[in-house]
C-alpha cells in the first residue's frame, strides 16, 4: 500500500494497488523472477489477473537484469478468462 | 560445477526451508537447498493456506498445536521484514452425519487432554460464529479460534531469508536428476548444473519424492493426487474462521487479503501429476459454496489453481530415515496438511538428523510402517 506522502505514487498494478518503487525495491534486492515478484508482491493477482501490469513488469525486470523482454519468462495464465460471480457458475436460479 | 556439501535438502517447499532453517540454527554447517524452479512452486505455494489444531489423533494434534504457536512468533524468530499474514480466525469443521458427531466429539476429547482450545457448537452457535452459514442438514460443529490462516508464500520466504542468513546455500532453478548412492549409502547428488557431493540427502519434494528415491531403488508409497482451489475478489471482512466439510469434502476462508479462498477434494481424481484446472471443479466448487454460504454467490472468481497432495496409504506424512539406507531422511508424503505442520516438522526432522532426541516421537510416520502393515490412521482430513 502506499501511504507514505514522499513516495513515488505511480501505480503499476492497479488491482492489487502496488506502486512502481515497491516493485523496484523488490527487484534490487534481487527478486527479478516474476513468479516471486508475484507471490511476494501480489502483483498481477487481482481481478485483471495481470493483463494490465504483466507487460510493464516484464519491462522493469529486462530493464534491471539486461536481459531481452522476449527472454523474460511469464507467469501461468488461469482460468476463467474473465471474472465470473459464483453464482453464475452455479447456474442458480435463486442467485439472480 | 562440481561441489560438496554436509547436507543436501531436496525441495524449496516450506518442509525444506523450515528444516534448512533449523539445522542452521543448530550449527550444522555446508547445507545446500536444492529446488527446481522457485521457492513454493510446488504443493506449498498452491495449498489452501489454513492451519488447524483440530485433529483426531494425538501426534497430528501436538505437531499442529507446537506449530500454530510457532506461527504465533514466527516473524519475530525468523527477524522477518514482512508480514507471514497469520491470523487465527478460528476453524469451523460442521459435522451432517450421527457419525461425524460421534468422531468430532472423540476428536474433542483427545484435543482437550493436550490443552487445545476447541468446543462443541450447535447450528445456532456456529450461525453466530458465520452469520452467513446455511445450517440446513447441519448437526453441530466443532470450533477453535485459534485455528486459522498464514500465507505459503511469505512463511517459506521468511524461512528461506533466515537459513541464508545463517549460511544455508538455496539453488533455485536447479533440478536434481538422481540421487548418487553406494553400497547402501548416499554419496551425493546429481543435478541438471553438476554433481553435488554429500553424505546426507533430505528428501521433501513432495510427490517427486518416490520418483527420486527409486533412483536408489527406495519405493516410497507416495502418489500424487490434484487438488483445485479458487480464489475470489477482495471484499470487506465478514468471515472470521475456515468453514470446513468433511461431509462436502470442502473448506472456505476469507484470507486477510479480503479474498475468499476455497477449494475441494475429488475422491474420483486420477493418481497423477496434473496441474490444470478444470470447468467441472469451478462449477462444483460454486454450487457447494453457495449452498454452504449463500452470500458468496455475490463474489468474482478470479482465479482457479490445482497441486498435488502427496498421498500416502495412510494420508500421513512419512517422517524419518530409511533402514539399511545411510544418509537418506524423508520428509514427504504430507497428503494435504503439510504447510500446517511446517515449523515443527523443520524443527524435528533437524533434530533427528542430527542424531538428537526429538522433541516430540516421530517414529509412528515412519517409512517402515507400511511394510509392518501399522497405518497411522487420523480421522479428521479432507
Amino acid at each position: 500500500m502506499c501511504q507514505e506522502k514522499d513516495k513515488n505514487l505511480t501505480i503499476l498494478c492497479r488491482c492489487e494497488d502496488i506502486t512502481l518503487d515497491e516493485i523496484r525495491e523488490y527487484i534490487n534486492q534481487g527478486v527479478t523472477d516474476l513468479e516471486q515478484l508475484k507471490r511476494l508482491l501480489r502483483v498481477g493477482m487481482g481481478p485483471c489477473q495481470g493483463r494490465t501490469c504483466t507487460p510493464l513488469l516484464i519491462n522493469e525486470i529486462a530493464r534491471a537484469t539486461g536481459r531481452p523482454v522476449k527472454d523474460i519468462p511469464l507467469t501461468v495464465f488461469r482460468q476463467p478468462t474473465t471474472a465470473v460471480k459464483l453464482g453464475v457458475l452455479a447456474g442458480g436460479i435463486n442467485h439472480e | 560445477m562440481n561441489k560438496t556439501a554436509d547436507y543436501v535438502i531436496i525441495g524449496g517447499g516450506v518442509i525444506g526451508c523450515s528444516i534448512a532453517y533449523n539445522l542452521a540454527k543448530k550449527g550444522a554447517k555446508n547445507i545446500v537447498l536444492i529446488e527446481k524452479k522457485y521457492l513454493t512452486s510446488g504443493a506449498t505455494g498452491r495449498c489452501g493456506a489454513g492451519v488447524r489444531m483440530q485433529f483426531g489423533t494425538e501426534t497430528n494434534c501436538l505437531l499442529a498445536k507446537n506449530s500454530i504457536e510457532m506461527f504465533e512468533n514466527l516473524e519475530e524468530e525468523l527477524g522477518y521484514q514482512d508480514s507471514i499474514e497469520f491470523k487465527q480466525g478460528g476453524y469451523l469443521l460442521l459435522a451432517y452425519t450421527e457419525k461425524m458427531v460421534e468422531q468430532f466429539h472423540k476428536n474433542l476429547g483427545v484435543q482437550h487432554k493436550l490443552g487445545i482450545p476447541s468446543r462443541w457448537v450447535t447450528p445456532e452457535e456456529s450461525k453466530e460464529i458465520v452469520p452467513h452459514l446455511n445450517t440446513q442438514g447441519l448437526l453441530g460443529a466443532t470450533f477453535c479460534g485459534k485455528d486459522g490462516h498464514c500465507n505459503p508464500f511469505k512463511t517459506t520466504d521468511a524461512y528461506a531469508k533466515a537459513a541464508e542468513r545463517l549460511g544455508v546455500e538455496i539453488m533455485t532453478y536447479t533440478e536434481v536428476k538422481q540421487l548418487l548412492a553406494q553400497d547402501g549409502r548416499i554419496t551425493g547428488v546429481e543435478t541438471d548444473k553438476g554433481v553435488i557431493e554429500t553424505p546426507v540427502v533430505v528428501l521433501c519434494a513432495g510427490s517427486y519424492s518416490r520418483d527420486l528415491a527409486a533412483t536408489i531403488d527406495i519405493d516410497l508409497p507416495i502418489t500424487p493426487e490434484r487438488h483445485q482451489i479458487l480464489v475470489t475478489e477482495p471484499v470487506e471482512m465478514m468471515q472470521g474462521p475456515m468453514v470446513m466439510s468433511f461431509y462436502h469434502g470442502l473448506y472456505c476462508q476469507q484470507v486477510p487479503h479480503g479474498s475468499f479462498v476455497m477449494g475441494l477434494g475429488d475422491p474420483n481424481e486420477p493418481k497423477e501429476y496434473n496441474f490444470n484446472g478444470s470447468w467441472q471443479f469451478l462449477h462444483e466448487m460454486a454450487a457447494k459454496a453457495t449452498f454452504l454460504l449463500p452470500p458468496l454467490a455475490n463474489l468474482r472468481v478470479v482465479r482457479q489453481w490445482a497441486g498435488l497432495y502427496d498421498l500416502t496409504p495412510d494420508r500421513q506424512q512419512i517422517l524419518g530415515s530409511v533402514p539399511g539406507f545411510e544418509g537418506v531422511h524423508l520428509a514427504a508424503g504430507f497428503s494435504g496438511h503439510g504447510f500446517m505442520i511446517a515449523p515443527m516438522t523443520g524443527k524435528l526432522m533437524a533434530e533427528h538428523i542430527l542424531g538428537e532426541e526429538t522433541s516430540l516421537p516421530i517414529s509412528m510416520f515412519d517409512f517402515s510402517r507400511f511394510a509392518r502393515g501399522e497405518l497411522f490412521v487420523e480421522p479428521s482430513v479432507v
